[in-house]
Formats: C-alpha cells, structure tokens, sequence
C-alpha cells in the first residue's frame, strides 16, 4: 500500500486538534497552552514538509525552516514572560493575568 | 513499500498518541517528556518524506533547546499543577466539539473530497531529481542562501529579537550585592586614586577620610 499525501495531512490534522483540545482543556495552564501551541505549529511544519515532498518543491521546506526559527522564538519569549510573572505574582494560573485590565 | 508503510503508521501512531498525552498529563514534567517524544517521531515523519534536514533541525532545535527550556521552566516555577487543572472536565465537552469539528473540516478537505495539488506547475524552486546526486540539505541551502537570504537574514533578526528580549525580561539586580562598574575603574586616575602623605620622623599617619573610603 502506498502512503500518500492525503495521510500526512490527516496525521498533521489531529495533531493540530490536539492542539486546539489541548488549549480547551488546560485552560488555566499557561505552560500547557504553549506546549499546545508548539504541537499546532508541528502540524503545520509536517503540512508544508508533506506539500513540499509531494509538489517537488523545495519552497515548501524552507518555509517551515522559518516556522521553526518563529516556534522557538516563540517559546523563549513566551516562557520568560511566564518567570517574569510568576515573580510578580507568585501564580501562573491564567484567570490571574488581570494587571492591565482598563 | 511495505516498509515505508510499516513506519509511517509507527510513527503518526505514536506521535498522535504522545501528542495526546502531552495535553492530558496531570505533570507537566511527563507532558514535556512526551512533547519530546512526540517530536522524534514527527522528525521520523520528516524523515520519511525525504525533509532529512529539517528532521534533524526538529531533533536538535525541538528537543535540544525548546523541550528543554520548557523542562527548565516547569521545574523552576513552585506551582500547585494540581490546582491548576481545576475544570479540566468541565472544559472537557467544548473542547471536544470545537476539536472534532475542526478534525472532521480538515479531514473532509484533504482526504475525502481531494484536490488539484497542480503537481509541476509554476515550481518556485524545484526539488532535486531523486538520483541527481543533490543530498536535500545541499538543496536547501542552495536556494536558501541564494533566493531567500533576506528571509534567512530576517529569521535570524527574529533570533536576536527573541534572545535580548528574553535576557531583558528575566535579567535582574539584586540589592545590595556589590558589582564591578568598569567605568569607574577606567575612569580612575592617579590624581583620584593616589594620596602623596610628607610623614615627619617618629610619627604615624593618619589617614584623611578620602583615603579610607
């Protein structure tokens, strides 16, 4: 049998679910939420690498060259912002992220 | 083929599952340990289409940096997890509508109905001929640093921006600890630095206040 694109679309599809899931259940868990924003930019990245792979065109794979570089920027930011308010507060939980409220 | 078939069902099995352990674990350590995991197999994937670059770029960047830092943080921060996954369940039945809807969207776009991918058209670089010689990270790099360097350059910007951000967000002083200014030390000079003391014989020096600062 052979593996084709529709497969690595759907494998790509529920891990952008789990993902999204992820968000939904771990509502009060900022840590988590990140972790679940990193699994959906891994299933755009298998997204554009399968494209890439199936057309014979590289554009695809530099694409999600960049994706990566913004994923871990991401992380590094996202995740400083977290120690920096856990500092101020003494607390991660989501519900509490109230201080610039008008 | 058989092979090929073999490993790509091991791997989107086991990063689907481990994808869906990262996001139920009750310790956000096993949810980091799992995040791991389930990027080794998605670099499997990658390795299966033929992205060999990319797919150690995921093992290194992912798992090297980014699920390390996320390690780093979870085990630096004193939080009460427990607490935090209050209404877990209570989340449970929305989350599962918007994500099913979402599944069964996407996979009724790609998989079932199918579509014109337009293979050969318009390639904006073309992939290497299997067999041409061309390994895929000689490729990549040869339209990365050709075509694309101002992105290449921008992404790294992007790095930099990331990096100095992160060390202004956590870089602290503490009081009270006593630092090197090396302005001050730069700007010493023997005027300020050297007191000349006539010391009569058989009596002691006393030293002026400046000196003893």
């Amino acid at each position: 049998m052979t593996i084709g694109l529709a497969h690595y679309l759907v494998v790509a599809a529920c891990l952008f679910t789990l993902g999204i899931l992820g968000i939904f259940l771990n509502r009060k868990n900022v840590i988590v939420i990140l972790m679940s924003v990193e699994l959906m930019l891994l299933a755009v990245n298998i997204n554009l690498v399968a494209f890439s792979t199936y057309l014979g065109d590289l554009v695809g794979q530099v694409f999600a060259l960049f994706v990566l570089t913004v994923a871990a920027a991401e992380a590094a930011i996202g995740l400083a912002i977290v120690v920096v308010y856990y500092r101020n507060r003494g607390s991660i939980a989501v519900e509490d992220i109230n201080m610039m409220k008008g | 083929m058989t092979l090929t078939a073999f490993f790509f069902y091991l791997f989107a099995i086991l990063a689907v599952l481990f994808g869906a352990l990262v996001i139920t674990a009750r310790n956000p350590v096993h949810a980091v340990l799992y995040l791991i995991v389930t990027f080794f197999n998605a670099a499997g994937l990658f390795v299966l289409l033929g992205a060999e670059f990319l797919a150690m770029l995921l093992v290194i960047v992912y798992v090297g940096a980014v699920a390390v830092l996320f390690l780093f943080v979870v085990m630096m921060l004193d939080v009460d997890f427990a607490e935090l996954r209050a209404g877990f369940i209570k989340n449970a039945p929305v989350g599962l509508l918007v994500g099913g809807l979402v599944l069964a969207e996407l996979i009724v776009m790609f998989a079932v109905k199918g579509f014109d991918l337009g293979i050969g058209k318009q390639l904006a670089a073309a992939a290497p001929a299997p067999g041409s010689g061309i390994a895929n990270t000689e490729a990549l790099g040869r339209i990365l640093y050709t075509k694309y360097v101002y992105f290449f350059q921008g992404a790294g910007l992007v790095l930099l921006v990331a990096m100095i951000g992160a060390i202004v967000l956590t870089l602290r002083h503490k009081e009270g600890v006593k630092r090197q200014s090396i302005s001050a030390q730069v700007n010493r000079t023997p005027a300020t630095a050297i007191e000349v003391v006539k010391v009569a014989p058989g009596q002691a020096i006393v030293p002026s206040a400046e000196a003893q600062r």
